[in-house]
């Protein structure tokens, strides 16, 4: 635990702001022949993070020969871990084999905020890189110091600093334990990417082998001394109370130290995690609650959707989109539905939390180790210096799943039993039926073509609920914090842009106006992969073919004739002649539908083929193939991109062949895998993933770019294929999983 | 309280537990392995696959009592001197993993498939890692990787 005392102590000795990358002058310093070291990686000493513009935030090197890298960004699978040391690496000119990274820790990195929105290498990427640079430019001026020398005439080549007369001296043996106190320059050279060694490569993510060995590697892994585990027990249904809970019963299971109520938060511990099952069994058995009940008939969900939603409001637009509408002769409108969907990620939310002389740590799966740093503060009134939470790696989804709220619970068991550290997993049944799920939507489109095939006029409406409920300093946000006896409130805290994310076209439309209705619908949700892309692009692309037909046009040519943005017609170029696309598909059997978007309409590029052919042995059809382009600039790991990409396109493939949330009033009825399938291996398509490698441009965000457009290609493959237009999701009437 | 013998890993071991207790937790708790994960505790999911007596078992419902004289090996017994087992090197060679969690399930699923069938075909693959849910969407890769490894093999 850093305690505020050491660090206040510690930021004073170390001057101002400035600190510098270092070697650290209390490890026993040993200068290096060259930086093939056989020496072991120790790690670096814990410190407090001192300011976003001091280098060693961001980078250190160490005593015994390595480099370590900090991100306030969390892997979750992504291979973030491996894309910013290649950044750093590339930059700094060292072998990758030699860098090491910490994630999110609020004791150690920056605050990056939550690691979302396909924005890590965009920004801590960045930041990465830009101190790299100016830690390489520093190492340089003290080397042309050293020498007498001016720095033009150096070279630096694998960590290893290169004079004009054979001179030779490795960063290491040039710091020879040296604090050096820098900023990070904004204007140190970053490399030609001519010259990139490392970035464009596929280097090996190092935690495969970890996880294929079975090291331990997830928060649920990590064991400390004297560790009791724990389970709670969530209500029945949103809202639901508890009126009565035997203790007494629960008390006698062998094992159960404590049984935690605190209004309707229930919680079990005990010192086998077996222990605990068995005892949230028996609180479940015997609990009773007074029993909310969902309203919203799930069958009239987009009826109550258009009648209780805010009125519309206008969030993009541009020339004047209801008139040129009004006066066009060529128009069409067509609404698309989409259910709410599960994260459904395979292990359940776990974290761990120990409470000790006043301090709280927390190891979490977290998006964010700061917003949850701020919002436990808010839960157990404790001052944000007294917690700190370390990002752990948790079971994947790429979203907002319980990893927050099992953080929170597990530090309110902790705030009651101080001095021991407490394990917290989740059920199956609570992860399906409490996580905050990504929302329905309904998208209402309309648009006009002159007799060119050119999109004159185009109108969206949006109905959606909130895609981002993520905390950020309100205890309302998690679940549990609501079921206290003193409970806090939860307010939505307005709908973010999430909800219209990719709404307005990247066509070269004139005239074109975006509404949202905001619906304060009956389940909780919050954000998941893409967020409102998914709807949006899944509506608009959908409709782009519908419109390709009213224009009497090849959905390629169509969509390439409507575009301006050069780099977007490149990517569908590639997918037409990756496809040999000659205006249908190339099997005679199946049948294919494309789609395309610029997610956010400023990071990645994506194009996508999918190929239907009928199922073997009923009427459904079957998906055979998608086939991707992706665009994300400068490609770091293309290897790492492609398995980005492949795994958003198979999990988009998943949402809209087979998911949706099922509810009544008895609350959410997907509860276990057979209640909420999702597809699994013999319903896989064959994937195959294009990159366009744009290395002079900066790289782009890319986890998230497949989802929207797999499910508008599948779906115009599918109407393609029955002649009628399929306008709802899931598809599972239609297609076989 | 009851006493297991089963082998784990090629060696011998006993153990003092509920034998209601579902092995998985045994296996986490009283040996520290991590390979086996709880996913679902419904034996829908594949997460806590153990291989016994050479097939691929959920683990997280039944009792670790079922488990008496069996011979169970898990994701940390397929090393052989300090050499990774084909199906691990290819899930490597083929970076077949996202988050990472469902690989357990994964790879216990592959072996037991290569030791029956070392030349599966592609429904063969896929029949095999059928009782393994992916949310990261992966499958692509493990498909791969499974080949790879019946070459190796």
């Amino acid at each position: 635990m850093l305690q505020p005392l050491k660090r206040r102590a510690f930021l004073r000795t170390s001057g101002q702001l400035l600190l510098g990358f270092n070697l650290f002058p209390f490890l026993q310093c040993t200068p290096q022949e060259s930086i093939e070291t056989q020496n072991p990686y120790y790690g670096i000493p814990e410190r407090p993070h001192a300011g976003r513009d001091i280098i060693d935030s961001w980078i250190r090197l160490d005593a015994a020969g390595y480099l370590t890298v900090l991100t306030g960004k969390q892997e979750l699978g992504q291979g973030i871990r491996t894309a910013l040391l290649q950044i750093a690496a590339e930059e700094l000119e060292v072998p990758v084999e030699i860098c090491h990274i910490i994630n999110g820790d609020t004791g150690q990195t920056a605050n990056e905020g939550y690691t979302a929105g396909s924005n890590s290498v965009e920004g801590s990427g960045r930041a990465i890189r830009q101190a790299a640079a100016a830690a390489k430019q520093v190492l340089i001026r003290e080397a042309a110091k050293k020498w007498k020398i001016s720095a033009g005439q150096i070279q630096v080549k694998s960590g290893v600093i290169l004079g004009p007369e054979n001179q030779k001296i490795s960063y290491w043996e040039l710091l020879e334990g040296k604090f050096i106190e820098e900023k990070v320059n904004d204007q140190a050279p970053i490399k030609d990417p001519k010259n990139h060694e490392v970035v464009g490569k596929s280097i090996p993510r190092a935690d495969i082998e970890l996880l294929v060995r079975g090291k331990s590697h997830f928060v649920h892994d990590h064991r400390l001394p004297g560790m009791l585990h724990a389970r709670v027990l969530h209500p029945p249904v949103y809202g639901s109370k508890l009126n009565k809970l035997d203790n007494g019963q629960i008390l006698m299971i062998e094992g159960v130290e404590q049984v935690i109520v605190d209004g309707s938060f229930v919680a079990l511990v005990a010192r086998r995690e077996y222990q605990a099952v068995k005892a949230w069994q028996k609180a479940k058995e015997i609990a009773e609650w007074e029993q909310e009940q969902i309203s919203v008939d799930p069958t009239g969900l987009f009826e109550h959707m258009e009648q209780t939603s805010e009125n519309s409001k206008e969030v993009e637009s541009r020339g004047n989109s209801p008139a040129k509408l009004n006066n066009s002769s060529k128009k069409i409108s067509a609404t698309y539905q989409k259910p709410y969907h599960l994260h459904g990620s395979m292990g359940t939310g776990c974290a761990i939390a120990k409470w000790e002389g006043g301090n709280l740590t927390v190891w979490s799966p977290t998006q964010g180790v700061y917003p949850l740093q701020n919002t436990l503060s808010d839960l157990l009134s404790l001052e944000k210096e007294s917690i700190r939470c370390i990002g752990m790696p948790g079971s994947g989804c790429y979203g907002h799943n319980s990893a927050d709220d099992v953080s929170a619970e597990a530090a309110l068991i902790a705030s009651k039993i101080p001095d021991t550290p407490i394990r917290l997993q989740w059920m199956r049944e609570d992860e399906h039926q409490w996580e905050p799920f990504g929302t329905a939507m309904q998208v209402k489109l309309e648009a006009a073509v002159d007799e060119n095939g050119k999109i004159t006029a185009w109108k969206s409406h949006i109905w959606s609920d909130a895609h981002s409920t993520r905390p950020n300093g309100q205890a309302g946000h998690y679940i549990s914090a609501r079921h206290l006896e003193n409970p806090f409130e939860f307010q939505k805290g307005g709908f973010s842009g999430g909800s219209y994310r990719n709404a307005l076209p990247l066509y070269g439309i004139p005239d074109v106006q975006i509404l949202l209705s905001n619906y304060d619908g009956p389940l909780r949700t919050s954000a998941l992969r893409s967020l409102g892309a998914y709807g949006n692009i899944f509506a608009l692309e959908c409709f782009m073919d519908e419109l390709a037909q009213l224009a009497n046009q090849d959905p390629f040519d169509f969509r390439i004739k409507n575009l301006e943005d050069q780099r977007g017609i490149a990517v569908l170029e590639k997918l037409k002649s990756e496809t040999n696309w000659n205006g249908k598909s190339p099997n005679e059997k199946s049948t294919c539908g494309i789609a395309f978007a610029k997610y956010k309409n400023s990071a990645s590029y994506f194009a996508v083929l999918a190929e239907i052919e009928p199922g073997s042995d009923d009427k459904k059809y079957k998906l055979k193939k998608l086939i991707g382009v992706i665009e994300s600039g400068q490609c770091i790991n293309p290897d790492g991109l492609k398995n980005q990409t492949e795994g958003g396109m198979i999990q988009s493939a998943s949402w809209t062949i087979l998911e949706q949330v099922e509810f009544d009033s008895e609350g959410i009825q997907s509860k276990d895998w057979s209640s909420y399938p999702i597809l699994r291996a013999k319903s896989i398509p064959e994937i195959e993933v294009h990159i366009i490698n744009r290395p002079e441009e900066p790289p782009l965000g890319a986890g998230e770019a497949a989802q929207g457009p797999v499910a508008a290609a599948m779906v115009n493959a599918l109407s393609s294929a029955l002649g009628e237009r399929i306008r709802k999701l899931p598809l599972r009437e239609y297609v076989t999983a | 309280m009851k006493t297991i013998n089963f082998q784990l890993n090629g060696q011998s071991k006993s153990v003092t537990v509920d034998p209601e207790e579902p092995l998985l937790y045994v296996l986490r708790e009283e040996f520290e392995l991590n390979g086996v994960k709880f996913g679902c505790g419904l034996h829908q999911c594949g997460a806590c696959m153990v291989l016994v007596d050479g097939q691929a078992r959920y683990t997280c419902r039944t009792g670790s009592g079922e488990f008496e004289g069996k011979k169970l090996e898990t994701l940390e017994g397929l090393e052989r001197q300090d050499k990774l087992h084909p199906v691990q090197e290819a899930f490597i060679e083929v970076q077949a993993a996202q988050c990472g969690y469902c690989l357990n399930g994964m790879l216990i699923a592959a072996v037991a498939l290569l030791r029956e069938n070392p030349n599966p075909n592609d429904a063969e693959i896929r029949d095999a890692l059928q009782p393994v849910i992916c949310r990261c969407g992966t499958h692509s890769r493990f498909l791969k990787a499974v080949k790879l490894a019946a070459q190796k093999t």
